[in-house]
């Protein structure tokens, strides 16, 4: 446990090291639903940086693939209808809610701002009361 | 100016790369340990919630430096959102992604980082992560015409 909770602190300082690299050259916030959803825009000139910010994230994501297999795909068991719907939903609601973990959850509430905090507790409760529902009915 | 473009695309990527690496070793990569996290059963896993306890305050010192600066280094001026307004969608659409993310284990992140390392159901995963956010915009622009529509019916 307390490994783990390590490597989340290491890993958290990095996420929040990786969005100030990007206020401070870009002058951006690193919301990931956002800076993807704004990919399917096609407005001109706020095109490239986007793509190669979901470029970089692949990339960062295949090298410590190679490094380290065992940080992705512990999988959850769950069937491939679940991950399908769970993503239409997910891609919904993040635009619909203009953020998710890392715009809302790490930028806003880093700046406090009030839509964030407020976003961020709903998102929490309702994954957290979710998951143990489902957790009772799935077993 | 033209160069600035290119210095912006090269650190948008850096970021992303290093972002993805922070996610990996966070945890936040497997599904079964972010679930773990938000069911709180008996042998519940509190380990992720220090990842918001690493990056939310370095990004909030790092914040209120930056913010002191005129201006980003690669743009003219800051795009950072200003709204403060507590909205129905705001609301509506983080209890949808909240669902959404117990169901999954993934978030839109750790979605796109386990996408690059391969891993099968974040592929399924994010291919209708991009529908969800497709669909979204259509439901958008019908609601758009519905409340148009509704305006002109106005009894006078």
């Amino acid at each position: 446990m307390l490994h783990s909770i390590l490597m989340a602190l290491f890993g958290g300082a990095l996420i929040g090291l990786a969005a100030s690299l990007m206020l401070v050259l870009n002058g951006r916030v690193t919301g990931i639903s956002g800076i993807t959803n704004g990919l399917l825009s096609f407005v001109k000139g706020d095109y490239a940086w986007r793509a190669a910010f979901v470029g970089g994230l692949l990339g960062g994501g295949f090298i410590l693939g190679q490094l380290h297999p065992e940080f992705f795909e512990n999988t959850t068991g769950r069937p491939s209808v679940m991950i399908a719907v769970a993503g239409l939903i997910v891609g919904f609601g993040t635009v619909l809610g203009s953020g998710c973990t890392s715009g809302h959850g790490v930028c806003g509430i880093a700046r406090f701002s009030p839509r964030s905090l407020v976003a961020t507790l709903v998102f929490m409760l309702v994954g957290m009361a979710s998951a143990t529902l489902l957790k009772a009915i799935l077993g | 100016m033209k160069q600035q473009k290119h210095f912006q695309i090269l650190a948008a990527f850096v970021v992303g790369l290093l972002f993805a690496i922070g996610l990996g070793i966070s945890g936040m990569t497997q599904p079964q340990k972010v679930i773990g996290f938000l069911q709180l059963t008996k042998d519940w896993d509190p380990s992720l919630m220090f990842v918001m306890i690493g990056a939310i305050p370095v990004h909030a010192l790092a914040y209120r430096l930056i913010r002191g600066r005129k201006s980003p280094l690669f743009d003219m001026k800051f795009h950072v959102p200003q709204s403060r307004e507590i909205t129905k969608p705001l609301i509506v659409g983080s209890a949808l992604f909240g669902f959404g993310w117990a169901l999954g284990g993934f978030c839109p992140g750790p979605g796109l980082a386990s996408l690059g390392a391969g891993a099968p159901s974040a592929i399924l995963f994010v291919i209708f992560l991009v529908a969800g956010m497709v669909l979204q915009r259509l439901y958008q622009k019908v609601a758009a015409k519905a409340a148009v529509r509704r305006s002109q019916l106005k009894p006078l």
